[in-house]
């Protein structure tokens, strides 16, 4: 099912990478954020918002990396040029990823920022929708959210492009070693 | 129709950039669709969601109080009233009440069908649309032409001149760099409103959900930054089940914009924290507005079936000429007159109707499997009903509703039509009536209709038999149709019988409005048709295959005059197309056509009732090439020729394009002839060929098929 999901997903403009472990996982979110011009300042800062992935991980180390932070504000996020989360469960047939967002510090990280990087576990793909919502129900998430591809518009004389109000670029980080239950 | 309408038409299809940009889309459309549900059984998904729709239609009641007990039981504010200015007051007394200054709103059909955004700027009130497209629209002080794509009329010319006002720079039409300048106009707005407004695709009863879905991302931030959200939901958006929300994701995004699923799905069950840390104020407006009595109307039920897809726009040939704003301010296209006739008012669709040329082309794509031809029908039935018909209409109807006077009259245009004939067409008329052949010749009448000519036709005496029903159009215009059939009949040992009491099927009258009129044809025709013990009643037209098996007993039905009924199924039962018969014939061996003939290339245009209502249209493609023919098809072949019977006389302005297209179409193969089994389009297709001064050959099969018969 990966391998659908990735098709899908590339086919919507996502990057996907796949990481047997955590710490191959968190040497190439590290290095892709300093490529692309990390920085103490506002519009290159990143956001990293809570998520299961962190457990574990020496969050102090990590935020001695210049512009790398862990509190999430709306302010924050609004200047913020990276936005890091951790998504639950992925569809293969769609390219989808799908998070409980009641968090809205969850939602802030992955909405106001310019790139999004989504965690997932390679454990929580599903083959579609349908399943998805027997394990995902309203009465455990007030606000569940579904990205299918980084923002975008064709509203413009049918003109397909991407990053309006949202993220524009989507990266998509598979991590074997975070488990799910697909 | 009104001068205004008419001028309505004639700005559009005056438009370049209009009609080159739905030109373009509405091709890219049908493939990317397609491409979209590969894979999917589309039949047995509309069939669930029809299902699912119907069935929350059954009980709107029930289901509004459903959702409303969940909704606030999670923490919502539910409003339910049936009254949009009930609405507009709710929505602005909970702005007042909370100082609100400023709202954005995200993309929502409801929010325009009550007007909401002036309601609210008049009390002094910010607000933005933050949809690229409606905020384009917003900009321009206009109305959105399209329910997907609201901004689809404009170019991006134009855009970059709302946006350069709106940020006081010259900026270039790059869309980009246009695309970048909304997101950092709106971005501000977003982080300072203190409300934010959104629609609802779907409010789920069993869990007190609504779902949003978007490709920018505006609803995600406008259900999440401001403290308040305001939700307002048609109560049509209702289903009953959690699962349902899977069936309709599955068809909504392919169907509307052909991708598998929208970059954002949001399902919104209560309020959770704002950014601040406190909880967000959520209001729900289920909204009736006259969707409840068109759930107790047994015809429009269906209506309610239409999950805002749009794809009937996209398809639709006259859509794509003329674009959304000919039909009005808030929802266009098919479905959009539908929509209009129930939530504004019937009186308002008068003209906007008469644009649906009957062609069933949003039929076949519809996932809400709603007949909306057969709806705008009934609207027309209906204002035919309250208003009586224009008067020329009903005074040729009177004649129609008389065979003897209708026949005599034929027959005497045939004189009169002389002065105006050069061979077998009319090329020009005088005065008014020179837009009939604006583009387009007429056919002549022939001097001798079909009626006359049968006496002298000598058949053999066959024991199986089949009545001839021959239409208006080859009674009098093509009787060399009817003897090809008769000779092709003949040939596989049957007899044909021409019951001379037969008359007009009724199409033109049915397709104005007026029931009566195709009521009472039908009658005759009934009478005339089963007066004799024949096994088929064969015709060569479409549309008048489609009177005779569906729409004699629809017409009964809809004016109650049920005692014709069955004897209208018996003629239903008996009525096969030309093509589907000698189809079955050749098949069983009793018809044989010349053996390894080289005839060279032909293109098939498939006819609008042949294709769609008949599903037929293999038929004729294998028995041309049976015949030695090499069918190349040509691009849209099942696209409508712009003839639908009287449409071509009372809006040629739209036809004329449509022909045009077609013409087009068929030139680009390369065949020199291009064959059909409709002789109205026949009457379209040769005609605008003859005044093209194209070599093309224009013929119906029964006439190819009869020239290759084996002796």
């Amino acid at each position: 099912m990966y391998e659908q999901f990735k098709v899908r997903a590339e086919g919507v403009s996502a990057d996907v990478h796949r990481f047997a472990t955590k710490d191959a996982a968190l040497n190439f979110i590290i290095q892709f954020l300093k490529d692309e011009g990390l920085a103490e300042a506002p519009q290159a800062h990143a956001l990293w918002a809570d998520c299961p992935f962190l457990d574990g991980l020496d969050r102090r180390a990590l935020g001695e990396i210049a512009g790398l932070k862990f509190t999430v504000t709306q302010e924050l996020a609004a200047t913020a040029r990276f936005g890091i989360s951790q998504m639950q469960w992925a569809l293969a047939d769609t390219g989808t990823l799908v998070q409980d967002s009641s968090v809205i510090q969850q939602r802030l990280v992955s909405s106001l920022p310019t790139i999004h990087l989504a965690l997932v576990p390679t454990g929580g793909i599903l083959a579609d929708m349908p399943t998805l919502l027997t394990r995902l129900h309203p009465k455990d998430s007030a606000y569940i959210a579904m990205i299918t591809g980084p923002s975008r518009t064709a509203d413009i004389e049918r003109v397909l492009t991407i990053g309006v109000h949202g993220p524009e670029r989507l990266i998509i980080v598979f991590c074997d070693e975070l488990g799910g239950t697909n | 129709m009104s001068n205004e309408f008419k001028a309505s038409i004639h700005k559009a299809v005056n438009n370049a950039n209009l009609t080159g940009a739905l030109g373009t889309f509405s091709e890219a459309y049908k493939v990317n669709r397609a491409k979209a549900y590969e894979g999917i059984d589309f039949e047995e998904l509309r069939g669930r969601i029809a299902e699912l729709k119907s069935y929350a239609a059954s009980h709107l009641d029930r289901l509004s109080e459903q959702f409303a007990r969940n909704a606030e039981a999670r923490g919502a504010t539910v409003f339910r009233t049936s009254d949009p200015a009930k609405v507009r007051e709710y929505i602005l007394k909970v702005a007042q009440e909370n100082g609100v200054k400023s709202i954005v709103k995200s993309k929502s059909m409801a929010t325009e069908e009550i007007h909401l955004n002036p309601y609210l700027e008049k009390a002094g009130i910010a607000v933005s649309e933050t949809d690229l497209g409606e905020w384009i629209i917003q900009l321009a002080g206009q109305t959105p032409s399209h329910m997907v794509l609201p901004a689809i009329h404009m170019t991006r010319e134009e855009v970059s001149d709302l946006f350069s006002k709106e940020v006081d720079e010259r900026l270039t039409s790059d869309i980009p760099r246009l695309v970048k300048v909304a997101r950092e106009r709106l971005r501000p707005k977003f982080l300072q409103a203190e409300m934010g407004i959104s629609g609802g695709n779907m409010a789920v009863a069993e869990t007190g959900s609504i779902v949003l879905m978007t490709n920018e991302g505006n609803a995600r931030l406008v259900t999440s930054l401001p403290k308040i959200h305001v939700a307002l939901v048609g109560i049509e958006k209702l289903v009953a089940n959690y699962a349902d929300v899977a069936t309709i994701l599955k068809a909504l995004p392919r169907s509307a914009t052909a991708q598998l699923l929208t970059s954002y799905v949001s399902i919104i069950s209560g309020p959770t924290p704002n950014p601040d840390g406190s909880l967000k104020d959520l209001h729900i407006i289920l909204m009736d507005n006259r969707r409840s009595e068109m759930a107790a109307d047994p015809r429009f039920k269906q209506a309610l079936q239409c999950i805002r897809c749009a794809s009937c726009l996209n398809v639709c040939p006259i859509f794509r000429l003329v674009g959304g704003h000919v039909f009005g301010k808030v929802y266009t296209g098919g479905i959009g007159t539908i929509l209009t006739a129930w939530f504004d008012e019937l009186k308002k669709t008068e003209d906007i109707q008469g644009l649906c040329i009957q062609c069933g082309n949003c039929k076949e794509v519809c996932p809400g499997k709603i007949d909306i031809p057969e709806l705008i029908m009934e609207i027309r039935r209906r204002l035919v009903k309250d208003q009586g018909l224009p008067l020329l209409q009903k005074a040729i109807y009177s004649v129609v509703n008389n065979r003897h006077l209708f026949h005599g009259m034929l027959r005497a245009a045939s004189l009169a039509g002389k002065p105006f004939t050069s061979g077998t067409f009319i090329r020009h008329l005088p005065m008014f009536l020179a837009d009939l052949t604006d583009g387009r010749s007429l056919p002549a009448i022939a001097s001798q209709p079909f009626r006359d000519r049968f006496k002298n036709i000598k058949q053999p005496k066959l024991k199986e038999k089949a009545a001839f029903y021959a239409g208006c159009l080859i009674d009098f215009a093509y009787p060399e149709m009817g003897e090809a059939l008769v000779k092709i009949l003949n040939k596989a040992g049957i007899e044909v019988i021409f019951p001379q009491d037969q008359t007009c099927c009724g199409a033109p009258a049915r397709y104005s409005g007026a029931y009566e009129t195709a009521a009472g044809n039908a009658v005759d025709n009934v009478k005339a048709l089963l007066d004799e013990d024949v096994q088929y009643v064969v015709s060569a037209c479409p549309t008048c295959t489609v009177a005779l098996d569906h729409e004699f007993i629809s017409t009964f039905e809809s004016l109650g005059q049920t005692e014709w009924i069955p004897k209208a199924r018996e003629l239903a039962a008996k009525t096969v197309d030309f093509s589907t018969l000698v189809k079955q014939l050749v098949d069983q061996g009793r018809l044989s056509l010349k053996d390894g003939r080289k005839l060279g290339t032909i293109t098939y245009h498939d006819s609008c009732h042949l294709k769609r209502t008949l599903k037929v249209s293999q038929q004729p493609r294998e028995l041309l090439g049976k015949a030695g023919y090499e069918v190349t098809e040509m691009f849209e072949c099942d696209t409508c020729c712009g003839m639908g019977g009287s449409y071509s006389m009372k809006l040629p302005e739209i036809s004329g394009p449509i022909l045009k297209r077609k013409l087009h179409n068929i030139t680009e193969t390369g065949a020199p002839i291009v064959a059909m089994d409709c002789p109205g389009c026949v009457m379209q297709i040769r005609g605008g060929l003859d005044q093209d001064g194209s070599a093309i050959k224009v013929r119906h099969t029964v006439e190819l098929l009869a020239e290759q018969l084996e002796d």
